[in-house]
């Protein structure tokens, strides 16, 4: 690498090109590895997983054996599987694409304008969620909703009356709980894409009688488009695989109804020592995650002119 | 001090791991047998007897190390950790805890190594109860982990309680209709007592179908597995009956709320609070109970043992044999992995020896299965209720311990928090259960009643 760099000093830039790009690779080469070892591994093995009958005690934890789509076809008629299916369709979108997404988009956007104090004291409030440790974060939120919990104790003092947050309303427990603690990062993205929009054009829309919203709608958006794409893409993938903070507020329940892909993977993986199966339903989730960031991969590439 | 010892243990275990890889090297030295158990605030006992069987072992076995390794976990993850560990051979440990109801799958899995050679030359094996053997039994007839002790399941009640509400103590109910008589009378005389508690729901796991559904079940004309066909049991009356029951228990209040049954930690206000404040008139609970209660326990209460009465759960419309109790209980095991088969043997025998097992079932309140610690007066005195649940081995119930037996107890599960949240109908969780185990068995291992 050293030789072909000082080469190029000395002109040779042309002749030397291919051989320039090869030496630039290098140092990403042990990143590669790292992926392909602790990333694309445990997917592989996950997919190879799915199509046997390994588990975690009894005679297939000793002798694992191919079943073919065995596993899949009994994720297909479980009834548990188009539950699942909609309520982790319900936890991305209502958390993360809306809640997080648009909370975080709005929060910029007014930070903006707000005074430096209120917009430090507001970013470090939304940012010190994000910072926690999840397992911190899960407990909070739990100690936040449950029956004797801080949300009770502030509606109790309303005089309004009190419920059961986790029993009755699991989902949305979970979805609030879950746009408090990932909107820091939407935030952090669209303040920066929002300094990078340049002063003259802002200027220019301003000097032509366009209003906020017509600014927001018009000039902001369509600019920072390549940001919400990237965003979207992130947050999608992470609001995926979230799985304490579900566990540690509802283990799933009640009666199923907080079991996310995830959660399902787990039970039926760790729970019931049915590793097979539980791969399948994980595939299925790695599955859904190929399709959502192949769709904002095609929103980033028309987002650009 | 304690640095010290880590150091040497650790230069020894480096040792070891060295005289190991070389073929040619003479005996080793120095050998650590790794124990692996379980361990939660509320449950130190197993962690005593394992450390006072470590000192003995180790004075007895020079230069043998005994590494011991508690996980802190509730039963379900403590099955799912251990069960992760002996996956594979370089983290299996040499001994551990074993829940009897595992036994059979984790045999299949080839993870038990098998001890009946060992057992020949152990004297104390005769001492066992034959009963309690038959825990550790694999499918091929061997033995392949050794009790610990076992236990039943019982009505606790509060006398005070059933007093104030005008039933005569001691209370013996016959039927479940006498269970819901007492407990609607406890309801209407004092509102904010907590009647008649069964658990119900996934959250409790275990607990659910040990302490709640099956003593209703098994008091039923119903089996929840035919033993002799080895098939699981579907569409029975029963099944539907113990789910109404539940749901009368529920819906009229005289249990914990829905809410309350589905938080996992229910049973810690159960014993912690609701019984010791006069708070709950009874719940169904295992023998250990008193472990909770008595000085050196979680929750110490000293007038639990004039406060509380004990009494068999009833079957169904008090057919014989007149009442039922479920039991279960932890073994020993040795890896079947293990480098040192003797020694961790050896380890195991010197744990469960008399004065071990002795101390263990007392500080632990389980029910003895060596008759030499049975018939101790030590034991005999250990907590006011020992003769009451003991003679309940009588009248009691094993799991049918199948390696599907843990996704069908999920089932059940699932069926009774379906019926206490008003989900669905007894009726219709009962139906839904039998989809249930045709998916997990197949429609061929299940046989219609």
């Amino acid at each position: 690498m050293a030789v072909s760099l000082r080469r190029d000093r000395s002109g040779h830039r042309r002749r030397h090109s291919g051989l320039r790009r090869q030496a630039r690779l290098l140092p990403v080469l042990p990143a590669v590895v790292l992926l392909l070892v602790f990333l694309a591994g445990p997917v592989l093995w996950a997919f190879h997983a799915s199509f046997t009958n390994a588990a975690l005690t009894g005679r297939n934890a000793r002798s694992p054996g191919w079943i073919g789509f065995d596993n899949y076809a009994r994720l297909l008629s479980d009834p548990l599987l188009p539950l699942s299916l909609g309520l982790t369709v319900l936890f991305v979108g209502g958390s993360a694409i809306l809640g997080q997404n648009l909370l975080g988009l709005t929060l910029a956007v007014l930070m903006r304008r707000a005074r430096r104090t209120v917009a430090a004291v507001v970013g470090t409030a939304v940012v010190a969620a994000w910072v926690l440790p999840e397992i911190v974060a899960a407990f909070a939120a739990y100690a936040y909703f449950s029956r004797d919990g801080t949300l009770n104790q502030l509606l109790g003092g309303l005089g309004l009356g009190q419920t059961d947050w986790l029993y009755s309303f699991p989902m949305v427990a979970i979805l609030l709980a879950n746009i408090w603690r990932g909107t820091a990062f939407s935030m952090l993205v669209y303040r920066a894409a929002l300094n990078d929009i340049p002063g003259e054009v802002t200027e220019a829309a301003l000097m032509d009688g366009a209003g906020g919203w017509q600014r927001l709608a018009y000039i902001t958006i369509p600019m920072i488009r390549g940001s919400i794409a990237t965003n979207l893409m992130l947050i999608t993938l992470q609001t995926l695989a979230v799985f304490t903070l579900i566990w540690v507020m509802t283990a799933g329940g009640p009666a199923n109804a907080s079991t996310t892909l995830p959660v399902l993977a787990y039970v039926e993986a760790f729970k019931f020592g049915d590793i097979g199966y539980g791969t399948a339903v994980a595939s299925v989730l790695i599955l859904i995650g190929v399709v959502f960031g192949a769709a904002y991969v095609r929103l980033l590439r028309e987002g650009k002119p | 001090m304690r640095r010290a010892l880590k150091i040497t243990s650790l230069i020894a275990a480096a040792g070891f791991v060295l005289t190991a890889c070389s073929p040619a090297a003479p005996e080793a030295e120095t050998k650590t047998l790794k124990v692996v158990y379980q361990k939660t605030d509320s449950f130190t006992a197993l962690d005593t007897l394992f450390q006072s069987a470590k000192q003995e072992f180790e004075a007895a076995n020079q230069g043998v190390t005994v590494a011991l390794e508690p996980i802190q976990a509730n039963d379900d993850d403590y099955g799912t950790k251990l069960a992760l560990a002996l996956r594979s051979p370089s983290t299996a440990p040499d001994v551990f805890y074993e829940d009897t109801f595992k036994v059979r799958s984790d045999v299949d899995a080839g993870y038990l190594l098998k001890l009946d050679s060992h057992l020949e030359g152990w004297k104390d094996w005769d001492t066992f109860d034959a009963g309690a053997k038959a825990a550790g039994l694999g499918d091929d007839g061997g033995t392949y982990a050794v009790p610990l002790g076992t236990d039943t399941r019982a009505i606790w009640y509060n006398k005070k309680v059933l007093t104030a509400a005008g039933v005569s103590v001691p209370w013996e109910p016959r039927t479940w209709q006498d269970i819901l008589d007492t407990a609607r009378k406890i309801k209407a005389s004092d509102a904010s007592v907590v009647p008649f508690n069964m658990y119900a729901g996934k959250a409790t796991g275990e607990g659910t179908v040990m302490q709640s559904f099956y003593e209703l079940l098994y008091g039923t004309e119903s089996e929840l597995y035919d033993a002799d066909a080895k098939k699981w049991v579907v569409g029975s009356p029963g099944f539907t009956d113990s789910l109404a029951f539940l749901k009368t228990l529920y819906d009229e209040k005289l249990a914990v709320s829905p809410a309350e049954a589905l938080d996992a930690n229910v049973w810690k206000k159960v014993f912690g609070e609701w019984l010791p404040q006069g708070k709950m008139g009874a719940t169904v609970e295992g023998s250990y109970t008193p472990s909770f209660w008595q000085k050196g326990g979680s929750y110490e209460w000293a007038e639990y043992g004039q406060d509380m009465g004990v009494t068999a759960f009833p079957t169904q419309t008090g057919q014989a044999p007149g009442g039922v109790s479920m039991s279960g209980g932890w073994t020993l095991a040795v890896g079947a992995e293990t480098k040192n088969p003797d020694l961790a043997f050896e380890f195991l025998a010197t744990a469960l020896n008399r004065k071990n097992s002795l101390a263990f079932n007392i500080a632990s309140s389980q029910i003895a299965v060596r008759k030499d610690v049975a018939a101790d007066a030590g034991y005999q005195a250990a907590n006011p209720f020992v003769k009451d649940v003991s003679e309940l081995v009588a009248v009691t119930h094993y799991r049918p311990a199948t390696a599907d037996y843990p996704r069908i107890s999920a089932a059940v599960q699932e069926a009774t928090e379906a019926v206490i949240t008003g989900a669905k109908s007894p009726e219709q969780a009962a139906a839904d259960y039998d989809t249930a185990v045709k998916g997990i068995v197949g429609e061929a291992k299940t046989v219609a009643q």
